[in-house]
């Protein structure tokens, strides 16, 4: 298991689905069970953070970016 | 004064002057069958169906109707600010007082020679397969990174903005600013689709542009821009002009979208609200998923406890002083029983024994003599001594005695 954090939503929520796969479908140890489970909750409220504050971020090129808040 | 009466013109009435213009313009050769070019302005289309507007140019204006039977033949919707060329005659109507214009046929200016170069570029680019449907990228469902090519300061980069915005805020989006109409707008155009296909991890582009005049969207018919698009290797999604404008760069593109708006939306088929079903999903199966992992280990847990209990020592141990307690129980019933047996022998032979008992004899009447001194029973009158101690024994008791020789009786 590794504990890096994936960078953004589709990564995170990739991993997430990878990780229920396989408490799904493998035979683990409870042990093996529980990290998993563990690591699948991390990512899954990394999921829900990056939903909430998301925000499209606009790069114009030959300028620079910023942020669109709504009108 | 009444003399003057007489070369006093024949007073009219106001329908009779009416009459008389619109006779007088409709009988006129070359009001009957005029050609007229001019801007579009105050355009309405009544649920009649008939159009009414204002054809006019920097000086002046009139007041233009096409009746519905000739609008229905018209090949493009007219709008405010659309420079046409339209062929009809003129009269007077007189219920609003004015000389109206009667079109019975119409075309945008410049159409003729615009819309033959545009049939032409398009049959030229579909013989080619530029349009073929087999060869349409295929749209990514959740775009990370969308590229837009449109004008920085034009209504549609907001329009597709708020709308990106609003469905699925986690892309980030890099604009290409450009021209997007006038001489210089194909090149442009050319110049951010290649810019955007330089970007490594670009997902999709959108060709955006608000609504114009024919003239205005003409950049977007631009061949060279349609073999680009046609070679983009990032899949592009049109949204030029309105829902009735078609452009080659339409045909081309890999998605054409009616708006800009809907060009954004198209690019979002999967918004933020389907990723938070999407995840509320996943976190449920996560907690089911670990929840029967652990239900299913307690179960087998109490399934040993319950073998641990049946095979326990305990329980052995336990039956065997069960069995102890029944045989201990066994041996003390049979040493009852024989005991009682005993008993029950013992006191026959006490009953027999009791009528053998000398006793008895005595209780009939008769004595025991025994010698004091030697104990020996004295039973007969001859063993006797004169002054001999004895003992008598009755039933009920004994006495001692001296026997008296002199009064001795042979038996």
């Amino acid at each position: 298991m590794t504990d890096t954090q994936p960078a953004n939503y589709e990564a995170a929520f990739a991993a997430l689905q990878e990780i229920i796969s396989k408490l799904e479908n493998s035979e683990l140890s409870l042990e093996e069970s529980l990290s998993l489970y563990e690591e699948g909750k991390k990512l899954s409220d990394q999921c829900a953070k990056l939903l909430e504050k998301a925000q499209l971020r606009v790069t114009t090129l030959g300028e620079g970016s910023q942020v669109i808040s709504e009108d | 004064m009444d003399s003057f009466d007489f070369f006093r013109p024949p007073i009219l009435t106001v329908t009779a002057l009416s009459s008389y213009l619109r006779e007088l313009l409709e009988t006129d050769d070359v009001l009957r069958d005029v050609w007229v070019k001019g801007e579009i302005s105050n355009f309405t289309q009544p649920r009649s169906g008939h159009l009414y507007f204002t054809l006019k140019d920097a000086d002046a204006q009139i007041r233009a109707v096409m009746w519905k039977n000739s609008a229905m033949r018209l090949t493009f919707s007219p709008r405010d600010g659309q420079s046409v060329e339209v062929h009809g005659s003129m009269s007077f109507y007189p219920a609003a007082g004015q000389a109206q214009l009667y079109i019975d046929s119409m075309q945008p200016i410049g159409e003729g020679v615009l819309f033959q170069e545009f049939l032409r570029l398009k049959n030229k680019l579909e013989t080619e397969g530029l349009f073929d449907q087999d060869r349409k990228r295929t749209l990514p469902r959740l775009p990370q990174h969308i590229g837009i090519i449109t004008s920085a300061s034009g209504a549609a980069l907001q329009d597709i903005l708020n709308t990106l915005n609003r469905r699925l805020p986690l892309a980030r989006v890099t604009l290409a600013p450009s021209l997007v109409q006038g001489i210089e707008a194909p090149a442009s155009l050319l110049k951010s689709l290649d810019s955007l296909n330089q970007i490594e991890d670009l997902d999709l582009i959108l060709l955006a542009r608000g609504g114009g005049s024919i003239e205005d969207l003409w950049a977007f018919n631009d061949e060279n821009l349609a073999r680009a698009i046609y070679n983009s290797h990032i899949p592009v999604i049109s949204g030029v002009g309105h829902e009735i404008d078609f452009t080659i760069a339409d045909f081309v593109a890999d998605l054409r979208a009616p708006t800009p708006t809907a060009a954004a939306e198209l690019a979002t088929p999967i918004t933020i609200n389907d990723l938070y079903i999407a995840l509320q999903t996943a976190q449920n199966i996560l907690d089911d998923t670990i929840n029967q992992a652990i239900a299913t280990r307690s179960y087998q847990l109490e399934l040993r406890n319950l073998d641990l209990r049946r095979l326990s020592p305990i329980q052995r141990v336990n039956n065997a002083i069960q069995t102890l307690d029944v045989l201990r129980d066994r041996l003390e019933r049979t040493i009852q029983s024989h005991v009682q047996q005993l008993r029950v022998h013992l006191q026959h032979l006490d009953s027999r024994l009791e009528t053998l008992s000398p006793i008895a004899v005595l209780k009939r009447g008769f004595a025991i003599v025994n010698d004091v001194q030697s104990g020996k029973l004295v039973s007969q009158a001859g063993q006797t001594s004169e002054n001999q101690a004895v003992q008598v024994r009755f039933a009920e008791g004994k006495v001692p005695a001296v026997l008296n020789p002199s009064n001795q009786e042979k038996l």
